[in-house]
C-alpha cells in the first residue's frame, strides 16, 4: 500500500503559516530513512502504517499456511505439535496486533485529516511515536520464536494457568512486547479522538461527518477503553510468572477464570474495534458507487454506537462452557443476541442503499459487496453462536474458527482491501490495474469461502480447534480448506503486485477520483499533496 | 454468491435427513433429551437464519441486477425512512424474542444437577483423563490407546483413529449421572457431542454438569480447550451399558480394585515389575519422555541416562510420587497406586541401559505415601 | 475553529529514539527477569527514555513559549490528556474489577459458599474470609495480621486530600496572577507528596516485616500489592510532574489565563487522589 512519494516542496511547501525564526519552513526535510524515522506528516505515517501491516499480514499468513499444511490430512508429517502450538498463537497475535488495527490506524492516519479538512492529525510527534513502537514491540515478539523453550504457545487467548504456570520461559518477553504495543494503541486512539473531535473544518458538524470518520471516533474510544485493561490482565500474569503472586491460582484464593473474565472484557471491545472501520469503509465506498447517499445515516452512527455500547457487556459469551452461574449465563446471551438488531440495521441500511442507485462494479465496490454477503454470514453464525445452550456444542470448535475468520477475512481484511483499491488513486495519483484487481478480487473470494466455509462442517462434526492431528472424520473438510488457504494467501502477492504498478505509474486520476465520490477527500489533486487544508476549507453541506 | 447460499442450503436438508449417529457434516442429535432440544435449537435458529439470508441477499441481488449503471439506471437520491428503520429494528427483536425463551428453558434444565443417581468426578490431566466414581472407590485413568507410530505415519491408520482409549468411561443409560469437573493442571474441557456435554476443567474449582443417556452405545470425544503440547491427543470415550449390566461391571471393578490393593502385602519379583511398570510408563510417562525414555528437553528431561535418577532412588521415587512444582511433572500420588508406582519406578531405573539392577516394593511405595 | 494556524512541526527525533528507548528497556526487563541477568539493560533504556522525554517536553515547552500555539492546539492538548486519564482510570478498572470478583465469587467458592460452591470439595480445611489469612493451597503461607485502617492509611488519606487542596489553592493564585502565593501552595504539595511516598514505604516495609502481606502470601497480598503498588508509581510520577511544573513557575513559565501544562498536571494529581479514595475504601476499609 505504498503510496507514490509525496512530491518535497523544501521552501514553497512551508509547514506552518506560523511566523517566527521557528517555522520549519526554512530546514530542508530530512532525505532516505531518516525522513521516514522523524516524520510528523500524517500521510507519511498513514503510509508507514500500511506498509507494516502489510508485512505483517505476510508473515501472520505464513504462519497461517504452516497450521494448514499439517492439516492437510491426518497425522503429523510437517511440524511437531509444540511448533503447531506457536503457530496457532503467533498467527492470531500477529494478525489481530499488526495487521488488522495498524491497517485500520495507517487508514485513519491517512483519511481522517483529509475527510474532515484537517492540516494533520491533532499531535503529530506522537503519531510517529505510536508507529514506532510497533515495529520495536512485534520485533520482540517475534523473537520469543527463536527464544529457548520457544515462543509462546498457548493461543493467543493465552489463557491461564497454561500461559502462566505451564508457559514457556519467553512468555514474559511476549508480555512486554504486548505492552508496547498496548501503548501505542491508546496513544494512536487519543490521536485519533483528538483530530476528529478537535480538527474539523470549520462549518462541518459531527453528524456531517463520513462515516469511516464516526466510525474511527468509536473505535478510539473503545481502544483507550479497553487496552489498559488488556495491560492490567497481562501484568497479574507477569506477576503470578516472575513474583510469585497467585492471580490466576486457587490455592492462593485466585481463580483462573478471573484471567477470561478481564482478558474477554478487553476481547470483546476488541473484536468490534477491528470490525467498526471496515463498517465505515464500506458505508462510504457502497454510495459512492451506487451513486445515491447513504441511506439512513442517523441510524448508522446511532447502531454503532450500541454496537459499542453493548460490546462492554457481552464478553461473557466466550465463556459460555466455563461454569458460569445461571443468572450470568443468561444475562449475556440476552444481551449477545441484543446485538444482532443494531448490526441487522447496518445490513439493511447498505441494502437499502442499494435499492434503486445506479451501480458499477468497480473493485472497491466488489471487496464492499463481497464484505456485506460475507461478513453477513459470519453475523449468522454469531447469533447461532450466542444461543447458550447450543454454544455447548459450538463452543471451542471449528464452527466458531469458521465464524470468527468470516467476520474478520471477509470481514475486515476485505474492507482493507476495498480501502486500499478505493483510496490508491487519492494516494499515488494512477488508478489500480482494474484487470489485476479484479482477478484479486474473484481469487479471494473464491479462496477464503473453501477455506473458511468447509470449517463450518468440521466444527458441527466435532472437530475442536487448535489441534494438530484429527480423526479420520474430519479429513475432507480439513482437505478443502487447506487448499482454500493456500490459493488465498498465493491470491495476496496480486494485491502486492497492484499496489506497486499503482505506485510506479497507471491511468492518471482527477482529484475526484470516482464518479460518486464527495467527501472533502476528492477536492485535493491526486496524488494528495504533503500538506493539505493548512488553510481549513470551506465545509459545505450536500444538498439532499 | 447465490449458487453459494443455494449449495449451504441444499446440503443441509441432505444434514438434517441423516441417521442420528452419523458423525457427518451437521452436529448429531445425540443420545440425551438436553442433547434433542439442542439440537432442535441449533436446527431453529439456523432455519431462521436461512429465511433471513434468503430475504435480505435476494433484495440485494435484486437491486445489483436491476439497478446496473451499465444499464443505464438512474440513482434515486432518497436516504431516510423512519417508518422502515423502525420496522426492521423491531421484527429482529421480536425474533430474538421468540429464540430466547426456548433457548432459556433448556438451559435451565442443563443446569438442574439435583437429584443424581450417581456422582463421576472427572478429572483432567495433562494429557489424560481420570475417571472416579464417588462412594464406589472404583477409580481409573483413560489414556489415548492410538499407538504413536500410526501418527508419525509409520503404520496405518485405525478405525477410530485418535478417538480411542485404554479405559472408556462406563455409565448405565437411563440414570442421571452427576459429573463433578476439575483439573490438575491447566484448563481442559470434556466435550462428547453425541452427549452434548462440554464443560472446562479448571484446576481448583469444580463444575458441575450430568447426563441421562437413553441408548447403549459407545461415544466418543475429545478435550476441546487447548491444554499444551498433546491437546490434540487427549480424547474421551463413554461406553454407556444397560443398567444390570452396568452393575455387574462395577462390582468387576471393585473386585479387581481390591485384588490390586492386596498387591501391596506380597514381594514382587523384578520381572513382573519390569512388565507392569512397561505398561505404566507406555500409557502415562511416554507421551512426556517419550517411549525410549530420551524425553523432549527442555521442557521434558531424558530419564535414559539420566544421572540423577541413576544415582538416587530416593529422589526418584518421591519425584513420581510429588511431582515437581512449577514444572509439567505432576503428583501421581492419587493417580496411581502403590504397585503401579512401585513398578514404574522400578521399570525406569532399569530399561534403555539405566541398568541399575534395583528395584522398589509396592509396600515401601505405601508407606511412602502414608507418611 | 482556527484559521490555518495550527502548529505542525516539522520533524522530530525523539519519538523514534523513546520507541527504541522502550523496547531496549522491555528487553532488558525480560532478559533481567527471565534469565537474571544484570539490570544494565533495562538502565540504559530507561535513562533514553527519560532523556527523550527531557528533550520532547523541552521542545514542547519552547513552542509554546515561543508562540506557535494557538487555542486549536490548546484544544487538542485538553482532549489528548484527558483521554490519556481516561485510559488509566480503565487500568485501575482492571485491578479493582478483579479485587471485587476474587472478594465476591472466587473465595467465597472455594469455601462452599455461593452457586459454585461444590469447588470446597477440593479444599475441605478452607474457611472463606477477607482478608484472606489462610490460603486454600497448603503451599502458600497467607498473612500474619492486617493493617488498621485507621493508622497510616488514614494519615495517607488526609495527606492526599489536603494535597488535592493546596494544587487548587496555587492553581487559583496562579490565575488570580499571584505567582509567589501559587509558587508556595505548589512547593506545599510537593512536599506532601514526598510526605505519601514515604509513608507508602513505610508502611511497605510494615507488611514485609511485622504482617507477613508479601507478594507470595496468596490472593490478599498480591491485590493490595498491585493496587497500592501502581497507585504509589503514579504517585512518584505526578510528584515528579508537580516538581517540574514547580520550576518552571519559578522561571517565571505560565499566563494568568493559558496555562495549561499546569492544568494537565493538577488533573493528573486529582485523579491519582480518586484512585487513592477508592483504594481507602475497598483495600483498606472494606
Amino acid at each position: 500500500m505504498a503510496p507514490k512519494l509525496p512530491p518535497t516542496h523544501p521552501l514553497e511547501h512551508s509547514v506552518t503559516t506560523v511566523a517566527g525564526s521557528q517555522a520549519p519552513a526554512h530546514h530542508a526535510p530530512p532525505r532516505g530513512i531518516l525522513r521516514w524515522l522523524l516524520t510528523t506528516n500524517h500521510k507519511e505515517i498513514g503510509s508507514l502504517y500500511l506498509i507494516f501491516s502489510l508485512i505483517m499480514f505476510f508473515i501472520g499468513g505464513i504462519f497461517a499456511l504452516v497450521i494448514r499444511a499439517e492439516l492437510f490430512q491426518p497425522g503429523l508429517q510437517l511440524v511437531n505439535p509444540e511448533f503447531f502450538n506457536q503457530m496457532t498463537t503467533m498467527h492470531g497475535l500477529i494478525m489481530v496486533f499488526a495487521a488488522v488495527m495498524p491497517a485500520f490506524t495507517g487508514l485513519a492516519n491517512w483519511m481522517i485529516p483529509l475527510q474532515i479538512g484537517a492540516p494533520d492529525m491533532a499531535l503529530p510527534r506522537l503519531n510517529n511515536f505510536s508507529f514506532w513502537l510497533l515495529p520495536v514491540a512485534f520485533t520482540l515478539l517475534l523473537s520469543t520464536l527463536f527464544m529457548p523453550g520457544g515462543g509462546p504457545n498457548f493461543g493467543w487467548t493465552f489463557y491461564a494457568p497454561l500461559s502462566t504456570t505451564y508457559a514457556p520461559p519467553s512468555t514474559t518477553f511476549f508480555i512486554l512486547a504486548l505492552h508496547i504495543a498496548g501503548i501505542s494503541s491508546i496513544l494512536g486512539a487519543i490521536n485519533i479522538i483528538a483530530t476528529i473531535l478537535n480538527m474539523r473544518a470549520p462549518g462541518m458538524r459531527m453528524m456531517d461527518m463520513p462515516l469511516f470518520v464516526w466510525t474511527w471516533l468509536i473505535t478510539a474510544f473503545l481502544l483507550i477503553a479497553v487496552m489498559p485493561v488488556l495491560a492490567g490482565v497481562i501484568t497479574m500474569m507477569l506477576m503470578d510468572i516472575n513474583f510469585g503472586t497467585s492471580f490466576f491460582s486457587a490455592a492462593g484464593g485466585g481463580d483462573p477464570v478471573l484471567f477470561q473474565h478481564l482478558f474477554w472484557f478487553f476481547g470483546h471491545p476488541e473484536v468490534y474495534i477491528m470490525i467498526l472501520p471496515a463498517f465505515g469503509i464500506v458505508s462510504v465506498i457502497i454510495p459512492t458507487f451506487a451513486r445515491k447517499p447513504l441511506f439512513g445515516y442517523p441510524s448508522m452512527v446511532y447502531a454503532t454506537a450500541s454496537i459499542a455500547l453493548l460490546s462492554f457487556m457481552v464478553w461473557a459469551h466466550h465463556m459460555f462452557v466455563v461454569g458460569l452461574p445461571l443468572a450470568a449465563e443468561l444475562f449475556f446471551m440476552y444481551s449477545t443476541m441484543l446485538i444482532a438488531v443494531p448490526t441487522g440495521v447496518k445490513i439493511f441500511n447498505w441494502i437499502t442503499t442499494l435499492f434503486r442507485g445506479s451501480i458499477s462494479f468497480e473493485s472497491p465496490m466488489l471487496f464492499s459487496l463481497a464484505f456485506v454477503v460475507l461478513f453477513t454470514i459470519g453475523g449468522f453464525s454469531g447469533l447461532m453462536l450466542a444461543i447458550s445452550p447450543a454454544d455447548f456444542q459450538y463452543h471451542d470448535t471449528y464452527f466458531v474458527v469458521a465464524h470468527f475468520h468470516y467476520v474478520l477475512v471477509p470481514g475486515a481484511v476485505f474492507a482493507i482491501m476495498a480501502a486500499a483499491y478505493y483510496w490508491l488513486p487519492k494516494w499515488t495519483g494512477h488508478y489500480p490495474n482494474e484487470r489485476l484487481a479484479q482477478w484479486h478480487f474473484w481469487l479471494s473470494v473464491i479462496g477464503v469461502n473453501l477455506t473458511f466455509f468447509p470449517m463450518h462442517f468440521a466444527g458441527l462434526a466435532g472437530m475442536p480447534r487448535r489441534i494438530p492431528d484429527y480423526a479420520l472424520q474430519f479429513a475432507d473438510f480439513n482437505m478443502l480448506s487447506s487448499i482454500g488457504a493456500f490459493l488465498f494467501g498465493f491470491s495476496q502477492l496480486l494485491f502486492v503486485l497492484v499496489v506497486v504498478l499503482c505506485v510506479r505509474g497507471g491511468k492518471k486520476a482527477p482529484a475526484q477520483a470516482w464518479e460518486g465520490a464527495w467527501d472533502l477527500e476528492w477536492t485535493v489533486p491526486s496524488p494528495a499533496p504533503l500538506h493539505t487544508f493548512e488553510t481549513p476549507p470551506d465545509f459545505k453541506r450536500p444538498t439532499l | 454468491m447465490r449458487s453459494l447460499w443455494r449449495w449451504i442450503v441444499s446440503s443441509n436438508v441432505f444434514l438434517s435427513t441423516t441417521p442420528v449417529h452419523a458423525n457427518g457434516w451437521n452436529m448429531p442429535r445425540g443420545v440425551t433429551d438436553v442433547s434433542g432440544e439442542i439440537y432442535g435449537l441449533h436446527m431453529t435458529i439456523f432455519w431462521i437464519c436461512v429465511v433471513i439470508g434468503a430475504v435480505v441477499f435476494g433484495a440485494m441481488f435484486y437491486s445489483l441486477f436491476r439497478y446496473r449503471h451499465s444499464k443505464g439506471a438512474k440513482a434515486a437520491n432518497f436516504h431516510e425512512h423512519t417508518t422502515v428503520e423502525i420496522f426492521w429494528t423491531t421484527i429482529p427483536l421480536l425474533i430474538l424474542v421468540g429464540i430466547a425463551v426456548p433457548a432459556t428453558a433448556t438451559l435451565t434444565k442443563m443446569y438442574d444437577t439435583s437429584e443424581a443417581d450417581l456422582d463421576v468426578m472427572i478429572i483432567g490431566q495433562q494429557w489424560r483423563w481420570r475417571y472416579e466414581y464417588l462412594g464406589e472407590e472404583v477409580a481409573f485413568t483413560s489414556n489415548m490407546s492410538t499407538p504413536r507410530a500410526q501418527i508419525s505415519g509409520e503404520e496405518g491408520f485405525g478405525e477410530h483413529y485418535l478417538q480411542e482409549v485404554d479405559e472408556p468411561l462406563v455409565l448405565p443409560i437411563n440414570r442421571k449421572i452427576r459429573f463433578l469437573m476439575t483439573s490438575d493442571d491447566v484448563i481442559h474441557s470434556w466435550w462428547v457431542p453425541e452427549l452434548a456435554v462440554k464443560q472446562d476443567t479448571i484446576p481448583g474449582f469444580i463444575n458441575e454438569n450430568w447426563v441421562n443417556i437413553n441408548e447403549p452405545g459407545v461415544y466418543r470425544g475429545q478435550c476441546a480447550e487447548l491444554c499444551g503440547i498433546d491437546h490434540g491427543f487427549m480424547p474421551i470415550v463413554v461406553h454407556a451399558m444397560e443398567e444390570a449390566e452396568f452393575d455387574e461391571w462395577m462390582l468387576e471393578r471393585k473386585e479387581a480394585m481390591e485384588q490390586e490393593a492386596l498387591g501391596v502385602d506380597r514381594e514382587w519379583e523384578m520381572q513382573e515389575l519390569m512388565a507392569r511398570g512397561e505398561t505404566v510408563f507406555e500409557s502415562i510417562c511416554a507421551s512426556c519422555h517419550q517411549s525410549e525414555g530420551q524425553g523432549a528437553p527442555p521442557a521434558f528431561p531424558a530419564l535414559a541416562g539420566n544421572e540423577r535418577l541413576i544415582e538416587d532412588l530416593e529422589w526418584h521415587a518421591q519425584t513420581v510420587i510429588d511431582g515437581v512444582s512449577g514444572t509439567a511433572m505432576p503428583s501421581f500420588r492419587n493417580t496411581l497406586n502403590p504397585v503401579e508406582l512401585a513398578s514404574v519406578v522400578t521399570y525406569t531405573r532399569n530399561a534403555w541401559g539405566n541398568d541399575t539392577g534395583d528395584s522398589v516394593q509396592p509396600g515401601d511405595i505405601a508407606k511412602r505415601i502414608a507418611e | 475553529m482556527s484559521g490555518g494556524t495550527y502548529y505542525v512541526p516539522a520533524t522530530s527525533r525523539w519519538p523514534v529514539l523513546g520507541s527504541v528507548a522502550l523496547g531496549i528497556m522491555m528487553f532488558g526487563i525480560g532478559m533481567q527477569l527471565v534469565y537474571d541477568a544484570s539490570s544494565v539493560i533495562m538502565l540504559v533504556g530507561l535513562v533514553g527514555i527519560l532523556s527523550v522525554m527531557g528533550f520532547w517536553f523541552r521542545d514542547v515547552v519552547r513552542e509554546s513559549r515561543g508562540g506557535l500555539y494557538d487555542t486549536q492546539m490548546d484544544r487538542s492538548f485538553r482532549w489528548g490528556m484527558g483521554w490519556f486519564i481516561f485510559s488509566e482510570v480503565m487500568f485501575f478498572a482492571a485491578f479493582f474489577g478483579a479485587l471485587f470478583y476474587i472478594r465476591t465469587f472466587a473465595v467465597p467458592w472455594l469455601g462452599g459458599e455461593g452457586e459454585k460452591g461444590v469447588s470446597a470439595l477440593l479444599w475441605p480445611d478452607f474457611v472463606p474470609q477477607w482478608p484472606l489469612m489462610n490460603p486454600p493451597g497448603d503451599a502458600v503461607v497467607g498473612p500474619r495480621g492486617t493493617f488498621s485502617p485507621w493508622q497510616l492509611p488514614l494519615v495517607n488519606t488526609l495527606i492526599l486530600v489536603t494535597s488535592s487542596i493546596t494544587l487548587t489553592v496555587a492553581h487559583e493564585a496562579l490565575k488570580e496572577g499571584h505567582r509567589k502565593v501559587c509558587r508556595n501552595w505548589l512547593t506545599g504539595t510537593v512536599l506532601l507528596g514526598l510526605c505519601f511516598i514515604l509513608i507508602q514505604g513505610l508502611e511497605y516495609y510494615e507488611a514485609y516485616a511485622h504482617y507477613g502481606i508479601t507478594l507470595e502470601a496468596g490472593i490478599f497480598g498480591a491485590t493490595f500489592f498491585i493496587l497500592t503498588g501502581f497507585h504509589g508509581v503514579h504517585v512518584i510520577v505526578g510528584t515528579i510532574i508537580l516538581a517540574v511544573i514547580l520550576v518552571r513557575v519559578h522561571q517565571g513559565h505560565f499566563a494568568k489565563e493559558n496555562h495549561f501544562a499546569f492544568e494537565a498536571a493538577s488533573w493528573y494529581w486529582h485523579f491519582v487522589d480518586v484512585v487513592w479514595i477508592g483504594l481507602f475504601i475497598f483495600v483498606y476499609v472494606i
